[in-house]
C-alpha cells in the first residue's frame, strides 16, 4: 500500500471556455469545460486543475458557473486558479465547489495573502503557484527566480526561497510551473523540481514542458514531484491518461489505476 | 417529503457543496439537506457528520451550535451517521492539534499528527530521497478493508481513496477499526461501532469507490 503519484490534465479556460483546443474524438463539444472534465474523470485523471485565464472581472461570474457544473458532475479533486486576488474570490469559488484554490501573483503582492487565507479556509485548500524561470548563467550554481503575469514580470525573488516562505505561511501545495519549458515539449526543468520539493515538507506539482510520458517518469522519479500536470499531451489525445498510468506504472511509478 | 431525509451538518466550517451534490447525485430521489438547525438534524433518517480545518475550530463551533448533542442523540437513536475527515477526528477522545483539544469521545483514542510520530519520522528517514513522505498526506492511497461491512458491499478491498489530512487516528480498541491505510505507518481509514461509520478519506472526491460507500450509506440500516 503506497500513495499514489497523481496525474493531473489542466484545462485553460477563457469565458466558461476550454481554450487551446481539446481534441478527443468523440466528444460532443470540444470547448465545453464540463465535457472535458467528464472525460478526463472516466479516464481516471486523479485531479483537474481548472486555469481561468478570463480577462475581465465580470466575465468572472461565467467561471464561478462553470465550477458548480463541473463539481455536480465529476467527483474527484478540483483546483481552480488565476486571478484568485482576495479572499472573497476563495470563498465565492470553494462554495461552487472547488476543493483547493491556487494563488500566484497575488501572493507575491501581498505575502500576508496566503497565511489568511490558509487561516480562514485551511492549508488544505491553498495551492500557491510559482512560475520561475532560470536566472543563473551556464557553469554558474543554478538560480531561479519567480515570474509573475504569465511569466512577463520578473521580481527578483528566489525561487526555492519563496516556496519556503509560502509553506511556513500556510500553503498546503506547491504548484510548480518553468516558464523557460513552458509549451516547449522539452519536459519539466528538474532542477527546480528537484530543489523546491527537497526544500518543503508538502507535496509539489510539477508542470511546463511535458512532450512525452517520459517526461512524467522523470519528473516523479528525478525531479521528486509528488503529482505531474499536463495539457497538451491529454487534450491533442496524444496520449490518455491511462497510457500516462501505464507507462508509469511499468517504471516502478505507485500510480492509481 | 421524502422517505429518505439525509441531514449534512453544517457547523459553519467551510464548503459542503462537494459532498451534498455528491449525495444528490446518487441519490436523485433522497432529499438532501445542508442544515445548521440540530432541530432538522433530528428529524433526519441519517445524517452526514463532515469536517474540514482546524479540529479547534472544528470543536467549538460544534459545541457552540449545540451539535454536539444533536449528534450524540443521532447516535443513541441508532440511525445511521456517516463522519467524514475532520468529522472522523472529532468522534475521538481528543485530538493533539492546536496544543491539545477535546473532542466528543465516541471512538477510543487520540489524534495524533505524523510529523511529530516517530515511526513516521523513521519511515521518511529511510525512504528514498525522491519518495520523501510529505506532510498533508495528499493523494489517493489505499484501503484494506479489515471487516465485512454494509459500508464496503460493492468496494473491491485495497481499492483507492482520496485523503488529504496532516492529523491521523489510531484507535486504541481494535474492534472499531473498520479499515487501515498506510502511509508511514498504519493508521484507521474507517472506523464503525453499531449506526456510526466514519472515514479518514473524502468519499465525495474518491470517484466510482467513494460515490458507491455513499451509496452504500444512503440504503444503509444502521446495523454491522
Amino acid at each position: 500500500m503506497a500513495l499514489a503519484k497523481r496525474i493531473i490534465p489542466c484545462l485553460d479556460v477563457d469565458n466558461g471556455r476550454v481554450v487551446k483546443g481539446v481534441q478527443f474524438v468523440d466528444i460532443r463539444d470540444a470547448g465545453d469545460p464540463v465535457e472535458i472534465s467528464k472525460r478526463y474523470n472516466e479516464q481516471g485523471a486523479d485531479e483537474i486543475t481548472f486555469l481561468d485565464i478570463t480577462a475581465t472581472h465580470e466575465a468572472r461570474d461565467t467561471t464561478v458557473h462553470t465550477v458548480e457544473a463541473i463539481a455536480a458532475e465529476v467527483f474527484i479533486p478540483l483546483t481552480v486558479g488565476g486571478g484568485i486576488r482576495t479572499l472573497e474570490d476563495i470563498r465565492r469559488m470553494l462554495n461552487a465547489g472547488a476543493d483547493k484554490v491556487s494563488i500566484n501573483s497575488a501572493a507575491v503582492k501581498n505575502p500576508d495573502f496566503v497565511a489568511e487565507a490558509a487561516a480562514r479556509f485551511g492549508s488544505q485548500c491553498i495551492v500557491v503557484a510559482i512560475d520561475a524561470k532560470k536566472v543563473s548563467a551556464e557553469g554558474e550554481t543554478p538560480r531561479w527566480e519567480i515570474f509573475t503575469h504569465g511569466g512577463r514580470k520578473p521580481t527578483g525573488i528566489d525561487a526555492v526561497e519563496w516556496a519556503v516562505r509560502m509553506v511556513n505561511s500556510g500553503a498546503g501545495e506547491i504548484l510548480l510551473t518553468s516558464m523557460d519549458r513552458d509549451g516547449t515539449k522539452n519536459g519539466f526543468d528538474l532542477g527546480v523540481t528537484r530543489a523546491i520539493a527537497d526544500a518543503v515538507p508538502v507535496p509539489v506539482i510539477a508542470s511546463g514542458g511535458v512532450g512525452n510520458l517520459q517526461h512524467l517518469v522523470d519528473g516523479v522519479t528525478l525531479g521528486g514531484a509528488d503529482a505531474v500536470l499536463a495539457a497538451s499531451i491529454f487534450h491533442f489525445g496524444e496520449y490518455t491518461v491511462p497510457q500516462a498510468k501505464a507507462y508509469m506504472r511499468e517504471r516502478g511509478i505507485e500510480v492509481r489505476l | 417529503m421524502s422517505s429518505n431525509f439525509i441531514a449534512v451538518i453544517d457547523y459553519g466550517m467551510g464548503n459542503l457543496h462537494s459532498v451534498a451534490s455528491a449525495l444528490q447525485h446518487i441519490a436523485p430521489d433522497a432529499h438532501i439537506e445542508v442544515t445548521s438547525d440540530v432541530g432538522r438534524v433530528r428529524q433526519a433518517d441519517r445524517v452526514l457528520f463532515p469536517g474540514v480545518g482546524a479540529i479547534r475550530a472544528c470543536m467549538g463551533e460544534i459545541r457552540r451550535g449545540g451539535f454536539d448533542v444533536a449528534i450524540a442523540d443521532t447516535i443513541a437513536s441508532g440511525k445511521p451517521l456517516l463522519a467524514i475527515c475532520v468529522g472522523l477526528q472529532a468522534l475521538m477522545d481528543s485530538s493533539e492539534e492546536n496544543g491539545g483539544v477535546p473532542c466528543l469521545a465516541h471512538f477510543p483514542g487520540e489524534v495524533k499528527g505524523f510529523a511529530a510520530n516517530a515511526e513516521f519520522q523513521i519511515a521518511q528517514a529511510s525512504a528514498p530521497a525522491a519518495e520523501r513522505l510529505k506532510v498533508p498526506h495528499m493523494g489517493w492511497n489505499q484501503v484494506r478493508q479489515t471487516i465485512d461491512h454494509p459500508m464496503w458491499h460493492g468496494i473491491p478491498d485495497y481499492s483507492r481513496f482520496y485523503f488529504v489530512h496532516s492529523f491521523c487516528v489510531q484507535a486504541t480498541d481494535p474492534q472499531v477499526v473498520a479499515g487501515v491505510c498506510h502511509y508511514g505507518i498504519d493508521f484507521n481509514a474507517a472506523l464503525t461501532r453499531a449506526n456510526v461509520f466514519a472515514v479518514q478519506f473524502h468519499p465525495e472526491k474518491s470517484a466510482e469507490h467513494g460515490l458507491q460507500l455513499l451509496k452504500n450509506f444512503v440504503s444503509w440500516n444502521g446495523r454491522p
